[in-house]
C-alpha cells in the first residue's frame, strides 16, 4: 500500500509538471500578449516596448522557467487588465468557489448513493422508477433553466432564500442544489449498477449464508465494493465543480473562480488564465490521487495490480 | 424415523415464475440426514441439486416459491420461518460451503475479519474469543501460521486455501448441519482429495450431518453414507451408498456409473460410457418420467408414470417403470458394454 501510494504520488507530480508546461505554451502560442496589452491604438514602438517590459522577447523556455519558478513561490504575476497581483484576485474568490464545490459534491453524494442503493435493492420497483425519473430529469434539464426555476419559486414567489450574493450560508443553498443536481444522475446510476452487480455476487450469498444482519450485509459487505467506481467518478465531478461553475456563479452572482476565469479569457488576461488552469489542474491531480488511494484502501487488491 | 435425524424433508418443491410460464426446477424431493451422516445429492447441471440446498438454507432468489410437506430441522418446522428466524439458524445451526472459493469471500476484508464476524454475530461479541476460535479452526483445516493468516486478504491465498478458509468459516459456530455445494469442483484434482478428506474428518470429529452436493460419483463413492440421485428436479434413485453403487437400478444411475473409469475393468482403447441427450426443459406442466427421452428402456408407460418410487430393501428405492429384477438386469448389461 505504501509503495503504491508513493508510486501514484510520483506519477501525479509528473503530470503536474507536464500540465504546467502545456498551460504555459498553449496560452503563449494562441495569441501575442503584447498586442492584447497594448490595445487597438498602440503603435509598433509601443508594442515593442511592452514586449521588452514583460520579457516576451526572451526565448519561450526561459519565460516558462521564470514563470514556473515564481509560481512555485506563490507569485503568479500581475493581471494585464486589472494591474493587480493574480494571487490576490484568486485568493479573494477561491473561498466562494470551494464552498460551492464542496457543498455541491456533498449534496450530490448524499442524494445519489442512498437513492442508487435503494433502487438497486428493489430493481423496477416504484422507488427505482422514481430514482430513474430524478436521473433523467437531472440529465435533461439544463442547469441554467433549473437554477432560474428555483430562483422564481423559492426566491421570488415564496421568498425563502436569497437569490444573489455569497454573504450567508443561505446564499449557497440554491447554487449548491443546482450544481449538485447536475452530478447526481451519473453518480446515482453508477451506484445502482455497482450495487446490483455486487448484491448478486457470491460473497454476498456467503454473507447471507452466515446469517448476518441485513444492515451488515448491505453496508459492510455490499456498499464498500459497490462504491469503488463511484469514488473515481465523484473525484472527477468534484474537480469539474470546483472549476466549472461559471454558469451557476453568473446566475447567482457569486463572484468565484469560474466567473473570474471567464472574464480573464475574454480579456486574454494570460497570467490570470494560466494561474487558474494550473490551480485547477493541481486540484484534479490531487483529487484523482486521493480517489486512487481511497479505492486502494477500500479494495486491497488494487494496490497489487 | 429415528430420533437421530437432524433434518427431515418431504416433498420439497421449488417453483420459479419465468416469462415462458412456471419453472419447476425441484419437483418433490424427500430425504433425511442423521447426525454424523453424509448424504450425497448427485446429478448433472440443472437437475435442481443446488436449488435444493439453497431452499434448505432459505437462500432462494426472491421470486422462487418453496413448498414442502415437511421440513423439520432439529425438531423445528422451518417451513414458515421468516427471514429473521432463518438468519438466526444460518451460520450457527446450518452452515454452507460454496462451489466458488475464488469469489465466495469478500475481497475487501481480511479473512480474520470474515471468520470472526460470524462468531461475533451469533455466539459472543468477545473479540479475543472469536479470534481464538478462528485460529483454532484455521489450524484444524490445515492452514499453517494460522494467527498471521488472519490479517491476509482473500486474494493473497490460493483456491485450495480459500476453500479451507470457507470450511473453517462454516465451522465457526459449531453447526449441526453442513451443506457443501460442489466444494471441490473448482479445485485441482490433488486439492480435491485433500478437501474431501478434511471434510469427512471434521464431520466425524464434530459429529455433524452433512449434505454434499456433487456431480462427481468418485467423490460420492469416497464419502457418502446415503446417496440421492437427482434428475430433472426429482429423485430417481436413493439408498445407502454401497447398495446404489453395487446395484444401480435406475437406468440414469447405471448410465452415470458407466461414465467412471474403473481400474482393471475399463479396457484400454474402449470408449467410456456417456449418457446421451440433454436435460429436458422444466417449464410448464410436467408429466411422467423426465428421463424417458434419453432412456434406452423407455416405453409408452413412461409418459404417464407417477413419481412413486419402487422400494426394495433397506432404504434403497428407485423411480422407474421397470421392476427391480428387470432394472438390475438392464443395469448389468449396460455395465459390461
Amino acid at each position: 500500500m505504501l509503495v503504491y501510494a508513493l508510486k501514484r504520488t510520483f506519477v501525479a507530480f509528473l503530470i503536474l509538471i507536464v500540465v504546467s508546461g502545456l498551460t504555459f505554451s498553449l496560452s503563449h502560442l494562441s495569441t501575442d500578449p503584447a498586442l492584447t496589452i497594448g490595445g487597438e491604438n498602440a503603435s509598433d514602438e509601443d508594442i515593442e516596448a511592452i514586449r521588452i517590459l514583460y520579457g516576451f522577447d526572451r526565448p519561450v523556455y526561459e519565460q516558462y522557467f521564470s514563470w514556473l519558478g515564481r509560481a512555485l513561490q506563490g507569485d503568479f504575476g500581475e493581471s494585464y487588465h486589472y494591474k493587480a497581483p493574480v494571487v490576490e484576485m484568486i485568493s479573494g474568490r477561491i473561498g466562494t468557489t470551494m464552498t460551492l464545490g464542496v457543498a455541491a459534491i456533498l449534496f450530490a453524494l448524499i442524494v445519489s448513493i442512498p437513492l442508487g442503493t435503494v433502487a438497486a435493492m428493489r430493481p423496477n420497483s416504484l422507488i427505482d422508477r422514481f430514482a430513474l425519473l430524478i436521473a433523467v430529469l437531472g440529465q435533461a434539464l439544463p442547469t441554467f433553466w433549473f437554477a432560474l426555476m428555483m430562483i422564481i419559486v423559492f426566491g421570488v414567489w415564496w421568498r425563502w432564500l436569497p437569490i444573489s450574493g455569497n454573504t450567508t450560508w443561505a446564499h449557497f443553498v440554491m447554487p449548491t442544489i443546482a450544481l449538485g443536481y447536475y452530478a447526481t444522475p451519473a453518480l446515482m446510476r453508477l451506484t445502482r449498477a455497482g450495487m446490483i452487480e455486487v448484491l448478486a455476487s457470491d460473497y454476498i450469498r456467503t454473507a447471507r449464508a452466515k446469517g448476518l444482519s441485513p444492515t451488515s450485509i448491505l453496508f459492510k459487505h455490499a456498499l464498500r465494493n459497490a462504491i469503488i467506481p463511484v469514488v473515481a467518478l465523484a473525484a472527477v465531478w468534484f474537480g469539474f465543480m470546483l472549476g466549472g461553475s461559471i454558469v451557476i456563479e453568473t446566475i447567482f452572482n457569486l463572484k468565484g473562480i469560474g466567473w473570474l476565469s471567464y472574464d480573464a479569457l475574454l480579456r486574454s488576461d494570460l497570467p490570470v488564465v494560466q494561474a487558474i488552469v494550473l490551480i485547477f489542474a493541481s486540484f484534479y491531480v490531487v483529487l484523482t490521487l486521493s480517489a486512487d488511494l481511497l479505492n486502494a484502501y477500500l479494495d486491497p487488491r488494487i494496490s497489487v495490480r | 424415523m429415528s430420533g437421530d435425524n437432524i433434518l427431515e424433508v418431504q416433498n420439497l418443491k421449488v417453483d420459479i415464475p419465468v416469462t415462458a410460464g412456471m419453472l419447476h426446477p425441484v419437483r418433490g424431493v424427500s430425504f433425511t440426514v442423521a447426525r454424523g451422516e453424509t448424504l450425497c445429492i448427485v446429478g448433472e447441471s440443472g437437475c435442481g441439486k443446488s436449488l435444493t440446498s439453497l431452499a434448505l438454507m432459505g437462500l432462494l432468489p426472491k421470486t422462487a416459491i418453496r413448498t414442502a410437506d415437511r421440513m423439520d430441522f432439529l425438531g423445528q418446522d422451518i417451513r414458515d420461518f421468516k427471514e429473521r428466524r432463518m438468519a438466526a439458524l444460518r451460520g450457527v445451526k446450518m452452515a454452507m460451503i460454496f462451489q466458488e472459493p475464488m469469489t465466495s469471500l469478500n475481497p475487501a476484508y481480511t479473512i480474520g475479519n470474515q471468520l470472526m464476524e460470524v462468531y461475533r454475530r451469533h455466539i459472543s461479541k468477545n473479540g479475543s474469543e472469536a479470534r481464538a476460535r478462528a485460529i483454532f479452526l484455521l489450524e484444524k483445516v490445515g492452514i499453517s501460521a494460522a494467527a498471521s493468516r488472519l490479517s491476509q486478504y482473500p486474494h493473497q491465498l490460493s483456491g485450495g486455501l480459500r476453500q479451507r478458509v470457507m470450511i473453517a468459516m462454516s465451522l465457526m459456530c459449531g453447526p449441526d448441519l453442513i451443506i457443501a455445494d460442489e466444494p471441490t469442483t473448482a479445485l485441482d484434482v490433488t486439492i480435491q482429495a485433500q478437501i474431501l478428506h478434511l471434510l469427512a474428518e471434521l464431520q466425524d470429529e464434530f459429529e455433524m450431518g452433512m449434505i454434499l452436493i456433487t456431480h462427481d460419483l468418485g467423490v460420492v463413492a469416497r464419502v457418502a453414507d446415503q446417496v440421492q440421485v437427482m434428475y430433472a428436479g426429482t429423485t430417481v434413485e436413493e439408498g445407502p451408498c454401497q447398495a446404489v453403487f453395487d446395484n444401480p437400478l435406475h437406468p440414469y444411475t447405471a448410465g452415470l456409473l458407466r461414465c467412471i473409469p474403473v481400474p482393471g475393468k475399463a479396457k484400454r482403447g474402449s470408449k467410456l460410457g456417456s449418457v446421451p441427450g440433454i436435460v429436458p426443459n422444466l417449464v410448464g406442466d410436467l408429466q411422467g418420467c423426465m428421463f424417458r427421452n434419453r432412456c434406452a428402456h423407455a416405453s409408452s408407460i413412461c409418459e404417464t408414470l407417477s413419481g412413486e418410487p419402487t422400494r426394495i430393501d433397506d432404504g434403497h428405492a428407485f423411480t422407474c417403470r421397470l421392476t427391480p429384477e428387470e432394472a438390475a438386469k438392464t443395469a448389468a448389461v449396460q455395465g459390461v458394454a
